[in-house]
């Protein structure tokens, strides 16, 4: 017979510490885009909202924005840092495929044993994140997890491409998870579609570019797609989402979806029939898209502005690439 | 249920109202989105969606650049429902 395997005892619940931010250095304009996609500062803040995006210098890399981000939510939290037993980070701009970035910053932060860990779930993946970083502490397998979402993804974009690269910034977020007496984070509602694998994508691979058959990879989209499945997908999840959180959309105090796109964002709210009084993150006009970053840069700005408060009831849902997405209920810290 | 010409023109100028603002009664058949209507490709699109819903029907994005005029969607809507 089989011996009996003991497993870790179950903890009730987990919950957001506190949130750590960094953004790109260089402040840029849609004036210093439109030239080579035959564009307008007015086309762009119309169909966007964004009026500046944020990018990093030549010198600032991803894990640097990394680093600070993680810092200040680690600081922020107040734990001790032998209790963090995990590091995970979302991101698809470490040019590394490995070793991972996670590891990279486990050793920068002094705790070079954690577990560690890159996820690629594009804009979802902060929200992927504390999915895991819930499960792992649910089930006992970790105590304090720090999660990242971040991207430089101006070193993946091509100045002449229409369809995506005016949107995007560099920036990364962080949040502390710890355990919770109660669960201070909903269900994870979260899932991908396969089918649309090509619908947010690279112009190539990089043995495409390795055999000279391609330029540089960049990222590019069908942004009418993106924008229907967007809204009309997201809309239901998000739905679902309040339901097995056991909550109303009355009980909402802070809405922030992924900052793909003012419009996405003010038609979510339209659709989701959000109270006029609830904070929206609206991040995006000063930062533009920042991918995995975006969810945690825009709800740690409502919190340093004073707009969202600790106890309040965030919403927060990513999507993007893959299609993946993800997305939680959560009490603020 | 299928909708009659006169249901869809008046619940596609409600949502034209709820996604722009513009009155319903200025939402005639033979009014160009884009140039009477002044709406642009993304209210276009969050229109399409809204559509989609409330008549049951699937407009693809390939046709939605055919749809110029409100009568064009009308009578898309109407096709589509069988
Ligand atoms: C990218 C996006 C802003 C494009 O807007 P759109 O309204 O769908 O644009 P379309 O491709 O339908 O083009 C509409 C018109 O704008 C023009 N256009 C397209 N891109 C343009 C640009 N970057 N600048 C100026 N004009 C542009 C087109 O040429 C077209 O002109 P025409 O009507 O004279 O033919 C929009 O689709 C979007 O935001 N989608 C969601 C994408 C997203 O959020 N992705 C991130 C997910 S992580």
């Amino acid at each position: 017979m089989a011996p009996t395997l003991s497993a870790p005892a179950a903890v009730p619940g987990s919950q957001v510490l506190a949130y750590g931010a960094a953004r790109g250095d260089l402040v840029v304009p849609n004036d210093d885009l439109v030239g080579p996609i035959d564009s307008s500062d007015e086309w762009i803040r119309q169909r966007t909202g964004i009026v500046t995006r944020t990018r990093a210098s030549a010198d600032v890399g991803v894990e640097d924005l990394s680093l600070a981000a993680a810092k200040e939510a680690i600081e922020r939290s107040g734990i001790d840092l032998e209790t963090l037993d995990a590091i995970i980070v979302s991101t698809i701009s470490f040019p590394y495929p490995t070793p991972s970035l996670a590891t990279l910053l486990a050793g920068e932060l002094g705790r070079p044993d954690v577990i560690a860990y890159d996820i690629s779930a594009a804009c979802a993946g902060f929200a992927y994140g504390i999915g895991q970083a819930d499960a792992l502490i649910r089930a006992g397998s970790a105590r304090n997890v720090l999660v990242i979402g971040a991207e430089k993804l101006s070193d993946f974009v091509s100045p002449t491409d229409r369809s995506i690269s005016f949107l995007l910034g560099d920036g990364a977020g962080a949040a502390v998870v710890g355990p919770s007496e109660t669960p201070k984070i909903g269900p994870t509602v979260w899932g991908s579609d396969g089918d649309n694998w090509s619908t947010i994508r690279m112009t190539g691979s990089s043995l495409d570019f390795r055999d000279g058959k391609a330029e540089w990879p960049t990222l590019e989209q069908d942004g009418r797609t993106v924008f229907r499945w967007a809204v009309w997908h997201t809309a239901k999840k998000i739905r679902e989402m309040l339901e097995r959180s056991g909550i109303g959309i009355e009980d909402v105090d802070v809405f922030v979806p992924h900052q793909a796109n003012m419009r996405i964002i003010d038609e979510l709210a339209k659709q989701l029939k959000l109270p006029e009084d609830v904070v929206v993150g609206r991040d995006i006009a000063e930062t533009g898209n920042t991918s995995a970053a975006s969810i945690p840069l825009a709800t740690h700005r409502l919190l340093a502005e004073g707009a969202a408060e600790s106890g309040d009831v965030l919403v927060q849902f990513g999507f993007g690439a893959g299609l993946a997405y993800a997305g939680q209920v959560l009490i603020l810290p | 249920m299928a909708h009659t010409e006169n249901e869809i023109l008046e619940g596609l100028a409600e949502i034209v109202n709820e996604e722009t603002g513009v009155a319903t009664e200025d939402v005639k058949l033979e009014k160009s989105f884009t140039d009477d209507l002044d709406i642009d490709s993304i209210s276009m699109m969050t229109i399409v969606v809204n559509a989609e819903e409330k008549f049951d029907v699937r407009i693809p994005d390939e046709e939605v650049k055919n749809l110029a005029t409100v009568g064009d969607a009308v009578k898309y809507i109407e096709g589509a429902q069988n």
